[in-house]
């Protein structure tokens, strides 16, 4: 059943690190975690890698598998060839901690900057009434893990460092737009995603939609209709026009 | 080269991609395709011949509305409204610019030429070329905004389209007709309203823009029919560039005498 | 001296799980300054993993649920030893936790009337658990981390600092409780990125660091799962109640080998799913308790029925309380009519369109698809027992979930009593937010009330030090030992020895094996530096879970009779003279002993909730003299 797998993992921290070549032990049905367990155990007890529930769920051992932003514990290892070398890498868009785990406090700190649920004021706890309908496209949205994949490969910050500081990436745009879509949410957040979370910077290009654990469809779904809303808010010439005339703000719909 | 992932306190790995497929193959078949649709496009839109085939009354989408003196008699469906055209000016000059638009601005076409072209990026996780990225916050890109406007422009193009392939059922002698040519014409203007109405934009007109389905219940209808052509969006972009190409191309050889209509009736 | 990151806080919350979050909320909303310390990222505790639902009794889907009904399912399943004030407090606050999520944003499924919708649960008489398709963990643990951010961003307008009030320290783990006198003081920790060492000086902490699971070798629980704020509790000279029964959830992923106890929902059985042995035979109809013969279903006719006429038909046995299940399964396996793979088939492809299966269970269906290359909408499931909780933990005061040493609490799995010998599923989801709360009130209370600060002693960080830099500097003088080697040599010890079904001189055979591991502990050598050092780490978890694997062995031993998470093959039956009984666990900081202590008893409107007739099969002659059923 088993075989030996060639693996190249990287191994090193903030200020040097080269890619460590191994040759271990592969069993029927397992995963790339499995395998970088095996090594911790037998070859290199101090390799660093994050994870957790070790079932798709908790979105901890992100990681880039032969140049693809994966998680660790949901590639099987039936999927590459047997005399495939493997190639482990951190996230390259976050800074590295040590081997495979990185420092994605950015995320923490974009989260930080989307403005909480904001629920109608005089709403008491047991009084919500929302239909399914209405709920089930945030919901979709609600399924996100949190591994950060989509942050990782979004070119807007993987290969523009200066962006992070204007740019909230596909994860948090895609929280602004299921409170947006929150049938008891009040605030309007057309104008915030655009300003503070840099939605225009997003070019559609779809590899956070690629990506996705979860398969949740965040450019379809979140993006997209994100840019449509903000469309009518501040690039309809007949919105701007009526603006200008009567100087109102337009309603939220 | 980019900064980004070699950006200070990333993991230091000299590739710029550690990819193993080929991954440089589907944007490689996009260019293609979307050279050959280009190339095409403009070669028939400048020729100004071969575009209406007076006995079937066939006329190829690129020239439709036809309204200047320059079209041939009876290609003009909706009357002849300015004179002659120089030679540099398509005769298809009313709604080609807004197809054009329209197809720029699509949600996929952007997805597809901004990886293809623009290279940024090529494939995901592969690096991007330019060392600055500023999206679609400046001008000219800041435009990509105003696609909902170029989709109503291109369903009134539509509603044109739809109504030249029905008065192409005709025959020579006046009365109807059926030939080969009005089942390419009839299919491609019915895959031009699937590419149309499957677009974001008209996903959100439809009913993406409201908060609450419950409250609208035909339009969360419209919706979720709107919403599940859209998932076909990027397949109806690509048919419908085969179909406008082959019903001109028919349109053209028949027009041009090279082939004779297949008739059915 | 000893360099360390000192920090103050009023409050300091161990564990960012349901419980935890929902602790260090409620401090904060009570103005104390409140440190959140986890040793994963924030928001990938273990709670993620809960798929079913939240257990409240708001009656959305059947009005007749109350909260009494609610209390009763809870006392029922943990087979009347649970602590009753705690399961009468959950069952009367779990629906305004439920409720309170909501105006955090949370998005629960709901009914045709825009209510929370509520589904069925083993052991539940009503359809009661609030959910989100099969992933309610994962919204309440992002709810909960989304109020913090939420809290934060006023404590930002205040005061331009979102840290001022609540800080979250992920990654970080805590290795000693510091006590001045006998109350606590801080507690102190280690950074697991760099490996520096953190001191928190806090007058109270909260423990909320989950379960015991990674002492088992097949476990539904996350490597977190290592019992440190029970042997934290321990070492502070707190004690532990219950720690003999451990809940083994009978429907885990039994293959590929590398997810074997994985998780599969209860749920799946809740909307239909049925567990079928190697000869298609639906047996669970075999394994009725006398207890329960009156609730469930003897027929596969009536059972199907229940699903959608529950009112005038039993529910179906394949929703038996998980104890029951589990063993159930246990006997089919050994009784040679398994599944290929050493598990029996839960069947969900049979029972309802393909297109529903994968509406109602999207990430079982995800699960078993990415990970067994199983399509759970054409083919069974493979599933058996895997260790899922432990219903027991620190003892505490219900109503402000105090443990024994002042300033010291603890909520959610890591306290005990609440689920007595047997949790209902749904019921922890609830547990964490009702606890969690109250632990939050009682820790502020508790400095509320204080006069002056507790103040660390210098050689108590000095010691905590010393010993967590241990595993660098071995002192055994025998052969070093691999950290990895000696968990695995535990985990399958506890699980063959101290599992699920325990005879007297396997777990005798358990405890010699923990002594001996005890006894190389010291020896244990770990490469390289104190930087992400997953070696290292390990060896301190592995002190956390030798001490507790002790307790729950030392119990399992005293316990002669078979109840709830407890079964011994050698005293197969329940007795009720070991009801009121609990197992009260402690240390001396270098053995770890066991005693019998008494249970209150229920108090009196609460005992009358139940009819004399049920009470009978748990209850001596003796406790019953007092109920109206037997003076009449």
């Amino acid at each position: 059943m088993g075989y030996k797998a060639q693996f190249r993992v990287w191994r090193g921290d903030d200020e040097s690190g080269e890619l460590r070549d191994y040759v271990i032990e592969v069993n029927e049905g397992e995963v790339v975690l499995d395998i970088i367990h095996r090594l911790q155990a037998t070859q290199a007890p101090d390799l660093a890698v994050r994870w957790n529930c070790k079932a798709g769920k908790c979105g901890s051992c992100s990681a880039e598998i032969n140049g693809k932003p994966r998680l660790l514990c949901m590639t099987r290892m039936s999927t590459f060839d047997e005399d495939e070398l493997i190639t482990v890498t951190p996230m390259r868009t976050f800074p590295v901690i040590r081997d495979l785990v990185t420092d994605v406090s950015y995320n923490y700190t974009k989260a930080r900057e989307v403005q909480s649920f904001t629920p109608p004021p005089d709403l008491k706890p047991g009084e919500y009434r929302m239909q399914q309908v209405d709920v089930e496209r945030s919901q979709e949205f609600r399924k996100c893990i949190e591994c950060f994949l989509c942050q990782n490969t979004c070119h807007v910050i993987r290969d523009h460092e200066e962006n992070k500081e204007a740019f909230s990436g596909p994860r948090f745009l895609m929280r602004v737009a299921e409170l947006e879509m929150h049938p008891l949410d009040t605030a309007d957040r057309r104008d915030t995603a655009q300003d503070e979370h840099g939605l225009g910077y997003c070019n559609i290009t779809k590899c956070c939609t690629d990506v996705c654990p979860e398969h949740i469809k965040i450019t379809d779904n979140a993006l997209i209709p994100m840019k449509e809303r903000v469309a009518g808010r501040r690039y309809d010439p007949v919105v701007w026009l009526g603006n200008k005339l009567f100087r109102r703000s337009s309603k939220k719909s | 080269m980019t900064v980004g992932i070699n950006a200070p306190g990333r993991a230091r790995i000299s590739v710029r991609n550690l990819r193993t497929d080929r991954w440089w193959l589907p944007p490689l078949l996009t260019n293609l395709g979307l050279a050959t649709f280009v190339i095409y496009a403009t070669v028939r839109s400048f020729m100004g011949q071969w575009y209406w085939v007076n006995d079937y009354h066939y006329l190829t989408p690129f020239y439709s509305p036809c309204i200047s003196e320059s079209c041939v008699p009876g290609s003009s469906h909706f009357g002849q409204w300015i004179g002659e055209l120089p030679g540099w000016i398509p005769m298809g000059f009313l709604a080609l610019p807004f197809l054009l638009g329209f197809r720029l601005t699509c949600y996929y076409y952007r997805k597809a030429y901004y990886r293809s072209v623009w290279q940024s990026p090529v494939a995901c996780a592969v690096a991007e070329p330019r060392v600055k990225y500023s999206g679609e916050t400046k001008f000219p890109l800041i435009l990509q905004n105003l696609h909902r406007y170029f989709f109503y422009v291109a369903g009134l193009v539509a509603v044109i389209n739809t109504y030249d392939a029905i008065v192409a059922f005709h025959s020579p002698d006046g009365g109807f007709g059926m030939g080969l040519g009005n089942v390419i014409l009839l299919v491609n203007v019915i895959m031009l309203w699937g590419y149309t109405l499957s677009c974001h934009s008209c996903r959100h007109i439809a009913g993406g823009r409201l908060k609450h389905f419950s409250a609208h219940p035909l339009r969360y209808k419209l919706w979720t029919l709107v919403s599940k052509l859209n998932v076909r969006h990027m397949q109806l972009a690509w048919i419908t560039l085969g179909t406008l190409v082959l019903t001109d191309l028919y349109v053209m050889l028949v027009a041009s005498g090279a082939i004779s209509d297949l008739r059915f009736v | 001296m000893t360099q360390v990151e000192r920090h103050t806080y009023d409050v300091v919350v161990i564990g960012a799980g349901g419980a935890g979050l929902r602790a260090a909320i409620e401090a904060r909303q009570r103005g104390l300054r409140t440190a959140v310390v986890c040793k994963s990222l924030f928001g990938k505790a273990h709670t993620v993993m809960a798929e079913g639902g939240v257990a409240a009794s708001m009656g959305n889907a059947n009005s007749n649920d109350n909260w009494q009904v609610h209390f009763r399912d809870t006392m029922r399943g943990g087979k009347f030893l649970n602590n009753w004030r705690m399961a009468e407090l959950h069952a009367k606050e779990a629906p305004d936790r439920v409720w309170e999520l909501e105006t955090y944003g949370a998005l629960f499924d709901r009914t045709k009337d825009g209510r929370i919708s509520q589904r069925n649960f083993g052991g539940h008489e009503y359809p009661r658990l609030a959910h989100v398709g099969d992933r309610t963990g994962l919204e309440l643990i992002r709810t909960l981390q989304q109020k913090i951010v939420s809290l934060q961003q006023e404590d930002h307008k205040e005061t331009g600092d979102y840290e001022a009030k609540i800080k979250v320290f992920a990654e970080c783990t805590i290795t000693e409780l510091l006590k001045d006198g006998d109350k606590i003081a801080g507690a102190f920790g280690y950074w697991r990125e760099s490996g520096r060492f953190i001191l928190f000086e806090a007058p109270a902490v909260v423990l909320a660091t989950g379960g015991i699971g990674k002492s088992f070798k097949v476990t539904s629980n996350s490597w977190e799962y290592t019992g440190d704020g029970h042997a934290l509790a321990l070492k502070a000279g707190a004690t532990l109640i219950n720690m003999e029964f451990i809940q083994f959830h009978p429907t885990g992923m039994v293959w590929p080998p590398s997810v074997k106890g994985i998780l599969v929902t209860e749920g799946v059985r809740g909307d239909g799913g049925v567990l079928r042995n190697s000869d298609g035979k639906r047996f669970m109809f075999d394994y009725i308790p006398e207890v329960f013969k009156d609730k469930y279903a003897d027929n596969e006719e009536e059972a199907d029925r229940w699903y959608t006429d529950p009112d005038n038909n039993r529910r179906t046995p394949d929703l038996l309380p998980r104890d029951e299940v589990a063993r159930a399964i246990n006997s089919e396996v050994k009784a040679g009519r398994g599944s290929p793979h050493g598990g029996v088939f839960l069947d969900i492809s049979s029972r309802m369109p393909a297109e529903e299966i994968r509406r109602r269970l999207p990430s079982m269906h995800h699960q078993f698809k990415e990970l067994a290359d199983v399509d759970i909408t054409a083919e069974p499931m493979e599933v058996g027992p895997t260790c899922h909780y432990v219903m027991g933990g620190v003892e505490v005061d219900p109503d402000t979930a105090a443990a024994k040493v002042p300033g010291l609490f603890a909520a959610g799995e890591v306290a005990g009593g609440m689920h007595g010998s047997n949790r209902l599923g749904g019921n922890s989801l609830s547990d964490l937010l009702v606890f969690g709360r109250r632990a939050g009130t009682g820790a502020a209370d508790y400095v509320d009330g204080l006069t002056d600060r507790p103040e660390i002693a210098q050689s108590d960080v000095d010691k905590a030090a010393a010993g967590a830099v241990l595993p660098f500097d071995p002192r055994g003088g025998g052969v070093e030992e691999n950290p990895y080697t000696l968990h695995s040599e535990l985990q399958q010890s506890m699980n063959d020895l101290v599992g699920i079904i325990r005879k007297a001189g396997e777990i005798r055979q358990a405890l010699q094996k923990i002594d001996e591991i005890k006894a190389r502990i010291p020896n244990i050598a770990v490469e390289g530096h104190r930087q992400f050092n997953p070696g290292w780490h390990l060896a301190i978890d592995l002190y956390n879970m030798i001490l507790v694997s002790e307790c729950v062995a030392k119990a399992a031993l005293l316990r002669e009779e078979s109840r709830g998470g407890h079964t011994r093959d050698d005293h197969p039956a329940m007795n009720a003279n070991w009801r009121n009984k609990l197992l009260v666990c402690s240390t001396d900081g270098t053995d770890v002993s066991v005693v019998e202590q008494p249970q209150l008893p229920m108090r009196q409107e609460l005992f009358e909730l139940f009819e004399i007739g049920e009470l009978e099969k748990y209850y001596t002659g003796e406790e019953l003299a007092a109920h109206p059923g037997r003076k009449a």
